[in-house]
């Protein structure tokens, strides 16, 4: 006669996560920076179409790393969940607070329940009126979220990166100061600048009304990171 | 609906880029006309839109509406809206029953963007007009019974590089007109006007004018139409779509070409 086998429920947690930082680790960062013109993502992506930072609504974007049909998926029910939101009550009740806490539910239950965790980690930012009133979410694996100040880190190498932004990022740098400073960073030390090939850069511009997503590409983002 | 979850669907019933289909699977009584049950013809004067159009010139689209709203024999708003943005290059104008055509816009235009964020594009100008088509068709229930609501849809299509204007019957149906249309109780004899003097080669400017006069001409003709009110200072909507995007003109501005149009050629028909 066979016994199942007993596993204990830290056991289960730590491979679960161990799984999930592991998918994650083997991805590439992504950086999102608060500036005086807006909230700026820089993520390291050679792709041209396959987005790792997207509009949700109009004063929010998402960004994701790790496993790209996973925070697909995750951005598409934030549209769904923003949209409806909207045309339910009003454009200005979708808040960035509602959209992360309901990421953070789903990956919750995800991470305790299904058979395998999905290895991402998430990004909701929301541009306010000033720079006091920008707003990032970075959301981790298992539902945890972390409401960060001035700039965070997304991805395997988060803690290195962390490590040099703390001691170069400064509140109100300039739009092209920013996308400089988080192509800067994502390259690691002692290495070139990523060009603008290697980078996907997108920013919430602190409009007054509208959509305040942009995409910067090509040309204009050749320019921004020659300074 | 769930307002603190993420709303998530088996791959059989996920409903893909469309708003209009995700709101049928998580609130179908919110998709307007659709809960109309037919048959019976409405016994209330709901609030009616009237005349609108939209007339294409040499770098885009020009659209127009009159203020006025009636509810039978009254008149239910002086100052309704009849133009709005769809999206960046687009624009929609309703005539018929105001509540579920207001609906409509909103779901419209939500149905736009859902699709740009979704799919990271945004929708050929034939697509746009083909998702109203659809929007239309689904008010058909209520229109039987009395609700109808008839769009006016125009835009600037990127891929050909010219303003293109369309029409819709009540059962959704997609005409596609070559220069200009008008719709709503005033709309023949804004149509008329506008025959009489449109040419290919309008400028933004005088398609803006010749819009203003048909409006004007139809509230002459038309009780239902509201003509400028200079009274309480009350003049038409108007919106212009070129390549550079859409453009509503500023009440200002409308007011100043209003006065200066104003004492033309409809004096003649007066005593």
């Amino acid at each position: 006669m066979t016994m199942p086998f007993y596993v204990s429920p830290e056991q289960v947690m730590k491979d679960r996560a161990d799984y999930a930082r592991k998918g994650i680790a083997r991805g590439r960062s992504l950086v999102a920076l608060e500036s005086a013109d807006g909230i700026v993502i820089v993520a390291e992506n050679p792709s041209r179409t396959l987005f790792k930072i997207s509009e949700i609504y109009d004063r929010i974007a998402f960004a994701g790393v790790g496993k790209y049909n996973e925070f697909q998926m995750l951005k598409i029910a934030g549209v769904r969940h923003a949209d409806l939101k909207g045309f339910n009550y009003s454009r200005e009740d979708v808040t960035a607070r509602s959209l992360a806490n309901a990421y953070a539910q789903t990956l919750g239950q995800v991470f305790t329940h299904e058979m395998k965790p999905y290895e991402v980690e998430i990004l909701v930012a929301q541009v306010g009126d000033d720079p006091e009133g920008d707003e990032l979410f970075h959301i981790l694996y298992d539902g945890t979220v972390m409401d960060e100040e001035g700039y965070t880190v997304l991805g395997g190498q988060a803690e290195s990166i962390v490590e040099v932004l703390e001691t170069r990022f400064q509140a109100g740098l300039a739009t092209a100061d920013a996308i400089r400073l988080g192509a800067d960073v994502l390259s690691g030390a002692d290495q070139q600048p990523l060009p603008a090939a290697q980078l996907e850069v997108a920013m919430l511009e602190r409009a007054p009304t509208g959509r305040a997503f942009r995409r910067l590409r090509g040309d204009d983002l050749e320019a921004l990171l020659a300074g | 609906m769930n307002d603190a979850a993420l709303p998530s669907f088996g791959p059989s019933l996920d409903p893909g880029s469309s708003f209009v289909d995700l709101l049928r699977r998580v609130a179908p009584h919110s998709v307007s006309g659709e809960s109309g049950t037919g048959g019976t013809v409405a016994p209330v004067d709901v609030t009616h839109g009237t005349t609108v159009l939209a007339i294409r010139y040499a770098d885009g689209v020009v659209m127009a509406g009159d203020r006025r709203a009636v509810a039978g024999m009254t008149i239910a708003s002086r100052r309704i809206e009849k133009v709005f943005p769809a999206d960046d290059l687009s624009g929609i104008a309703i005539a018929g029953a105001a509540g579920p055509a207001v609906d409509m816009v909103r779901l419209f235009q939500v149905q736009l963007e859902h699709y740009e964020k979704i799919e990271g594009e945004g929708l050929s100008l034939e697509g746009k007009a083909n998702q109203l088509s659809q929007l239309v068709k689904a008010n058909l229930p209520a229109a039987l019974q009395g609700f109808v609501v008839v769009p006016l849809f125009a835009g600037y299509d990127e891929r050909r590089d010219h303003g293109r204007v369309f029409s819709f019957d009540v059962t959704g149906g997609k005409y596609e007109e070559t220069d200009f249309s008008a719709h709503g109780s005033g709309g023949v004899h804004a149509r008329n006007w506008i025959k009489a003097s449109w040419t290919e080669s309008l400028t933004g400017d005088e398609a803006t004018a010749l819009a203003l006069r048909a409006l004007f001409a139809a509230a002459d003709e038309d009780a239902a139409t509201g003509g400028p009110d200079l009274v309480r200072r009350i003049f038409p909507t108007v919106a212009r779509i070129e390549a550079t995007g859409f453009q509503a003109l500023a009440d200002e501005q409308i007011e100043q070409l209003a006065d200066m149009l104003l004492g033309g050629r409809e004096e003649g028909a007066g005593t």
